[in-house]
């Protein structure tokens, strides 16, 4: 049975751009224009509808797809910013490729960086930065009696500028209290020996301090023997990350009941962290001192040039006047 | 008492059955008792040979379950997701079965307009979460599946660890094929703590043939009397199908 859903999930991950899918309940086309990627029960496209580019959830799975859109329906009515993508359509295709009926749903297109390609680009410092946004989207999400579960590096995406972090494929949402209905290993507390899988905000927890982890980690994690030692061992050896082991320890460990808890330690470490550097800093005051000139004098240009500016418009006015004048 | 309860045998086995009854017609029978069968092929390194892997699917299809032929090392994460999916699987067929008497002809969720699915799934949803589980873990053990019972060892354990955060009840036991007097050998009784399953791994020896058709139809049997799985959605004060909307 799944490894007949496999064969077609390769079909409908290779539908060629330029495709066009229109759904049969509500007529609205769209047309196909890149692959952005597949997840474990579908595939997703950036697609165009009119002049509207969204991204289209194909999927050969009706039942989970369902759920998908329940959680998504659910999202919208949680009060104030977005948890997820806003789900615009649901609808079947007829599509001549499988020969038969595909469902799927067009969502609101997210445009982005992948949250582990942009912490490699911009620095290791935006790492806690962007965990600090996200504790408090999960913060929401715990209020509104959910857990989001599959919580990875590559459910998160940063927008902006400003970059801010959204979460995407809410495939793993799973209302507290129940078993947690998708998770990622290394994410995942159970797998490291640290935890239940019932869904329950401390879950969640584990798997940013996870994410942040692995942001730091160079090289591909793998559990090996006692899971809190190996992680632990992690967090001391790199001198980033050890400037938060207590907030990650805790996290880790389970220690912490709400969202909000963990943000304000990870809030109070950067600060300690920001407030160490900033000594280092006067410490050392030649480069200091020297960048302070710089700026000085990036500073008395600027005044210059504003002077002249006014000077030049003055004159202007004053000859358009003396024109104006003379030709009366 | 026990309410009725989802029953479903997972083979754990790495190549072709050499003795006795066809497995996919034993699984076909297990169906037909309302038990389903899932098999996960386990590999080493090596590809597995065309006639293992159309045989393990076969006894999927047949039993109503799924199949997954995974390496040794992705056991654990196959080992969950098959059983939740199969479980998913079994719920949604019902809960087909009494849109059709509803609505008394052919609608099944792929009929519904996509809106409306989500209703039909939300009672899934909660069926999968709330129903009793029976767990049927069958191990071949011969030959060359020896190198592979520490991995199977694992995703049992991490089995029982997303089916305990459920809040339905489950139970597991445990057979292995072949055994010493008969086809297949209970190892463990049914027990909802896995956990004990790490004393009796230690106690396994492999090798003989493989005799997956009769091993298939003595678990079976080790189920006890069928219980009709409609007549389970019937048994509370009240119909869950019939308390929702459209």
């Amino acid at each position: 049975m799944m490894a007949m859903s496999h064969t077609s999930k390769d079909r409908l991950g290779n539908l060629p751009p330029g495709t066009v899918i229109t759904g049969k309940w509500h007529g609205h086309s769209y047309r196909l224009l890149r692959r952005l990627g597949s997840g474990a029960n579908g595939v997703v496209y950036l697609a165009e509808s009119g002049r509207r580019r969204v991204a289209l959830k194909l999927s050969d799975d009706y039942a989970s797809l369902a759920s998908e859109m329940n959680i998504l329906r659910r999202f919208a009515k949680v009060q104030g910013a977005a948890l997820g993508p806003s789900l615009l359509e649901a609808d079947d295709w007829q599509s001549p490729f499988a020969r038969r009926v595909v469902p799927f749903y067009a969502m609101e297109y997210i445009e982005g960086e992948q949250f582990s390609a942009f912490v490699r680009r911009r620095g290791k410092e935006w790492a806690p930065v962007l965990l600090m946004q996200l504790l408090s989207v999960l913060g929401r999400l715990h209020e509104e009696g959910w857990v989001f579960g599959d919580l990875k590096p590559d459910n998160l995406i940063v927008t902006g500028p400003p970059p801010s972090v959204r979460l995407l494929d809410v495939g793993g949402t799973t209302m507290q209290g129940r078993a947690i209905k998708e998770f990622t290993e290394l994410y995942d507390r159970g797998y490291w020996g640290l935890g239940s899988r019932k869904a329950e905000p401390s879950y969640d927890l584990f798997a940013a301090a996870m994410v942040m982890i692995a942001a730091c980690y160079p090289g591909p994690l793998e559990k090996k023997g006692n899971g809190r030692a190996q992680l632990l061992s992690i967090i001391e050896t790199d001198r980033f990350l050890a400037q938060y082991k207590e907030v990650l320890q805790n996290a880790l460990d389970g220690r912490y009941a709400k969202a909000a808890d963990m943000r304000r330690d990870l809030l109070a470490a950067s600060s300690r962290r920001a407030a160490a550097n900033y000594e280092v800093k006067t410490a050392a005051a030649a480069p200091n001192r020297r960048s302070g000139r710089r700026a000085a004098k990036r500073r008395k240009t600027g005044r210059i040039a504003e002077t002249v500016l006014i000077a030049v418009l003055l004159l202007g006015a004053y000859g358009f006047y003396i024109y104006w004048h003379l030709s009366m | 008492m026990r309410k009725g309860t989802l029953r479903q045998i997972l083979l754990i086995t790495d190549g072709c059955s050499n003795h006795g009854e066809d497995p996919a017609a034993m699984a076909a029978l297990a169906r037909e008792q309302g038990i389903t069968v899932n098999v996960i092929g386990v590999l080493d390194q090596d590809t597995i040979d065309e006639n293992g892997r159309r045989e393990i699917e076969a006894i999927a299809a047949a039993g109503g379950g799924m199949s997954q032929i995974v390496y040794a090392k992705q056991l654990s994460q196959t080992v969950q997701m098959v059983t939740r999916q199969a479980m998913t699987q079994t719920l949604q067929g019902l809960v087909n079965r009494e849109l059709k008497q509803i609505f008394g002809s052919d609608v099944s969720l792929e009929d519904l307009p996509p809106d409306k699915r989500g209703q039909v799934m939300e009672v899934v949803d909660e069926l999968g979460e709330t129903a009793a589980l029976d767990v049927l873990i069958l191990i071949d053990t011969s030959g060359s599946m020896k190198t592979k019972l520490p991995m199977v060892k694992e995703a049992l354990l991490d089995l029982s660890l997303s089916l305990n955060a459920r809040m339905g009840e489950n139970r597991f036991s445990v057979f292995i094929f072949p055994g010493k007097r008969n086809y297949a050998e209970k190892m463990m009784d049914w027990t909802p703590k896995i956990e004990e399953l790490s004393t009796i791994f230690p106690k396994l020896s492999s090798g003989g043939l493989t005799p997956t058709g009769p091993a298939l139809r003595e678990a079976m049997a080790y189920f006890g009397r069928n219980r009709s799985l409609r007549s389970w959605i019937h048994d509370g004060d009240e119909p869950y199908i019939e308390g929702s909307s459209w």
